[in-house]
C-alpha cells in the first residue's frame, strides 16, 4: 500500500483523498480537512489534498454505489452504509466493527429550532401535532436527517402510548400533517426555515440547530429540547474497493481515526456534534443540554429493521403519505 | 388564416378589410401585455437579484468570486461549454444543412430526435447516463476495470450538457436555411464554385444571424444547466461543480455572507444571459424579415 502510495507521489500525481458526507456536515470537515492534512504531513511528508462531495444521506450513498470514488464515506445513518455493502459490495458488511464505537466518532440528536419568542408556545412532541403548526423536516426517503427525526417523534409517541403502535402511527401521521415542504436534505430544509421564513418549527439535528442560531444571533431563534429524544449516530467508513484501487488504504484509515483523537474530538465538538472523548466532552459540557435519549437499537432493533418497516418502498411512511393525500 | 381572422376579430371586420392590419387598439393592447409580462416576470427577479449581489459592496462581489472553489466552477463551467458548444454548432450546422437542402428517407425521424432534449426531463437525462456509464449500469463494470472514468467526473458533465445543448443551434438554423432556400448555392456551385466555397462565400454568410443567435443560447444553456449536471456531478468541492452547482451550495451555506455570495454568482451567472439579450433584436429581426417576406410572397400569389 505504501508502495502504491509513494509510486502515485514519484508519478506527480497530486495525493487526494475524496470524503463523501451527508448535509450539514460542510464546516466540520472544511476544519477536519486543514488539520489532518497538517497532521498528515508532519507524520509522513506527503502533501495531500481531501476534497469534500455533501448532500442528502441517501442520495450521497446512492451515487457512492453509482460509482462515485469515494475514498471514505461519512453518512448520516449506518443503513446508507449498509446499502453500499449490500447492493454494491463496495466493503464489507462487518464494516461497523472496525472502528470503536460502532465507527461512530461523535453523536448529535434531534432538537427543535423555533422562531425567537415560540409564539406557537411549542416545548415538547406533543405540540407538534397541534393544528394550526407548522413544521419542518426533510423528506426521509432521501435525508438521512428526516429519518432521524421520524423515528425519534415515534420513538415518543411509543413510550407515550404504552408501546401501542396504532396510536404512535397516528400520532407520526398527525406530524407528517404538519408539513408543508419536503426538502431532500437536512441543509436545504435549514434554509427553508432560517432564510426564507417558512414554518412555525424545524425539526433539526442539535448541530445543525446549534449552528444556525450562532449564525444568526441569538434574538432570532430559539432551541427547544424535547423530553426525549433519539440518539443519532452518524457512522464512517472507508470504501475498501476504492481504496485498494487508488491506494489510498491507510491514510483512509488514518483518516478516520483521526477524529477519535482530541484533535478530532475537539473540532467536531467545536461544530456542535457531541464527542465520545470523555475529556473532550466535560469540557464541551454546557453546550450540549441534557436530553433523556433512546438508541435506535433499543426501540426499533437497528436500522435494518427500522428501514425496512418504515421507510422502504410501501413501508409505513409510504401508506401515512399516501393517506396524507 | 383569413377565416381565424375573421371568426376571431368580428368586431373589427372594417379594418381587417382594409388590408392585414389589426386595429390599433388590438396591436396596443398585445404590445403592453407582453411589455408588461416580460417585465413583471423575467426583468423584475432578474434586476433584484442584480441589486442584492451588490447590498453588501463591490468588495463581498469580487471576494465571493475570487475564493479558490468558486474560480474552480467557473474554470469548469468555461471547459464544459469550451467542448460542447462547438460540437454542437458542428452537429446543428450539419443537421440543418441535411433537412432544410436534402430529400431523404428518416428526414423526420431526424428531425425528432433533435427536439427529443427539449421533451425529456433533465433529470432523466442525467439518470440515463447513469444507468448506461453508472457502477451498476450498463457499462459499469467494463469502464471500473479500466480505471475510465465518467460518471462523476468532467466527462460525464460534458456528456449531459451535449445532450441537454443538441437542439439549440439545429434549431435556429433549419427555418434560416430552409428560409433562404437552394437557388444562391445552386448558382454558385453553376459557375464553378466547389462544395467548401460555397459553404463559407454563401450558405454562411445568409444563415450567419441564426447560427450566433443558436451559438449564444447554446451557450447560455451549457453554462447554466442545473438538472442533469447536478445528477452526473457527484457534487465534489472544487472538481465537478459547475457554477449553477456551486450557487446552490453557497445557497444552502447557512451563513448569512455567503447567501449574499449566491447571489453574487447568480448574478454572474445571469449577466451573459443579459448581454445576449441586447444581442438577441439582431437575428431576430433579420430571420422574422426574411421569413415574412417568404411569406407575403406567398399571399402575394
Amino acid at each position: 500500500m505504501i508502495g502504491a502510495a509513494s509510486l502515485g507521489w514519484v508519478a506527480g500525481k497530486e495525493l487526494t483523498l475524496l470524503n463523501v458526507s451527508y448535509d450539514p456536515t460542510r464546516e466540520l470537515y472544511q476544519d477536519f480537512d486543514a488539520a489532518f492534512t497538517k497532521y498528515w504531513e508532519v507524520k509522513t511528508g506527503e502533501i495531500i489534498t481531501i476534497q469534500q462531495s455533501h448532500g442528502g444521506s441517501g442520495k450521497q450513498a446512492r451515487m457512492v454505489i453509482d460509482g462515485l470514488q469515494a475514498d471514505v464515506v461519512t453518512l448520516a445513518l449506518a443503513y446508507d452504509i449498509d446499502a453500499i455493502a449490500e447492493k454494491a459490495g463496495l466493503l464489507p458488511p462487518g464494516w461497523q466493527q472496525r472502528l470503536p464505537h460502532n465507527s461512530c466518532p461523535y453523536t448529535s440528536t434531534v432538537v427543535f429550532l423555533v422562531r425567537k419568542g415560540n409564539s406557537k408556545g411549542i416545548r415538547d412532541w406533543d405540540d407538534l401535532i397541534k393544528p394550526g403548526v407548522s413544521v419542518i423536516t426533510p423528506n426521509p426517503k432521501t435525508s438521512g436527517g428526516a429519518r432521524w427525526n421520524y423515528l425519534a417523534a415515534w420513538g415518543y409517541a411509543l413510550k407515550k402510548f404504552d408501546r401501542d403502535e396504532g396510536r404512535a402511527r397516528d400520532f407520526v401521521d398527525r406530524l407528517f400533517r404538519n408539513v408543508p415542504i419536503f426538502d431532500t436534505g437536512a441543509r436545504g430544509a435549514t434554509t427553508t426555515f432560517v432564510q426564507r421564513g417558512i414554518g412555525d418549527v424545524l425539526i433539526a439535528w442539535e448541530n445543525e440547530a446549534l449552528l444556525s442560531v450562532k449564525e444568526s444571533g441569538k434574538d432570532e431563534f430559539e432551541i427547544v429540547t424535547p423530553s426525549l429524544s433519539i440518539l443519532a449516530e452518524p457512522p464512517v467508513a472507508w470504501v475498501d474497493s476504492v481504496v485498494n484501487k487508488r491506494g489510498t488504504r491507510e491514510m483512509a484509515r488514518a483518516y478516520l481515526e483521526y477524529l477519535y483523537t482530541p484533535e478530532g474530538q475537539e473540532i467536531a465538538a467545536r461544530h456542535y456534534y457531541r464527542p465520545r472523548l470523555e475529556s473532550v466532552a466535560q469540557k464541551y459540557a454546557g453546550m450540549f443540554p441534557r436530553v433523556s435519549l433512546f438508541t435506535i437499537n433499543e426501540v426499533f432493533g437497528g436500522w435494518r429493521q427500522a428501514q425496512k418497516a418504515h421507510f422502504s418502498d410501501g413501508g409505513i411512511f409510504d401508506q401515512i403519505q399516501r393517506a396524507g393525500r | 388564416m383569413t377565416g381565424i381572422i375573421k371568426t376571431s376579430s368580428a368586431a373589427s371586420v372594417k379594418q381587417s378589410r382594409r388590408g392585414a392590419e389589426e386595429s390599433p387598439l388590438a396591436k396596443w393592447a398585445l404590445i403592453a401585455v407582453a411589455l408588461a409580462f416580460s417585465l413583471v416576470f423575467l426583468l423584475l427577479p432578474l434586476v433584484n437579484v442584480m441589486a442584492q449581489a451588490f447590498v453588501k459592496g463591490w468588495a463581498c462581489y469580487w471576494s465571493s468570486l475570487t475564493q479558490p472553489d468558486s474560480r474552480a466552477a467557473i474554470r469548469l463551467t468555461l471547459i464544459v461549454a469550451a467542448i460542447s458548444v462547438p460540437l454542437n454548432v458542428l452537429f446543428g450546422l450539419a443537421a440543418a444543412w441535411a433537412i432544410a437542402k436534402f430529400e431523404f428517407r428518416g428526414k423526420s425521424l431526424l428531425v425528432t430526435l433533435i427536439d427529443l432534449p427539449f421533451s425529456v426531463s433533465p433529470v432523466v437525462v442525467g439518470l440515463m447516463f447513469i444507468v448506461l456509464f453508472g457502477l451498476q449500469g450498463f457499462f459499469g463494470k467494463w469502464l471500473g476495470a479500466h480505471g475510465i472514468k465518467i460518471i462523476f467526473a468532467v466527462p460525464g458533465i460534458v456528456l449531459a450538457t451535449i445532450f441537454i445543448t443538441f437542439p439549440f443551434v439545429a434549431r435556429e438554423l433549419i427555418p434560416v436555411m430552409q428560409a433562404t432556400g437552394t437557388e444562391q448555392e445552386q448558382a454558385a456551385l453553376t459557375l464553378g464554385a466547389s462544395g467548401w466555397q460555397t459553404f463559407w462565400h454563401v450558405t454562411l454568410p445568409s444563415v450567419k444571424w441564426g447560427l450566433i443567435y443558436g451559438i449564444i443560447l447554446c451557450n447560455a444553456r451549457a453554462m447554466g444547466e442545473f438538472g442533469a449536471v447536478s445528477v452526473v456531478s457527484g457534487h465534489i468541492i472544487g472538481r465537478t461543480e459547475t457554477m449553477p452547482l456551486r450557487v446552490e451550495a453557497l445557497y444552502q451555506g447557512a451563513t448569512g455572507a455567503s447567501t449574499v455570495a449566491a447571489f453574487c454568482r447568480g448574478e454572474l451567472a445571469g449577466a451573459p444571459g443579459l448581454v445576449y439579450a441586447g444581442d438577441q433584436d439582431f437575428p431576430r429581426m433579420e430571420t422574422g424579415e426574411r421569413i415574412s417576406g417568404s411569406r407575403s410572397r406567398i399571399v402575394d400569389r
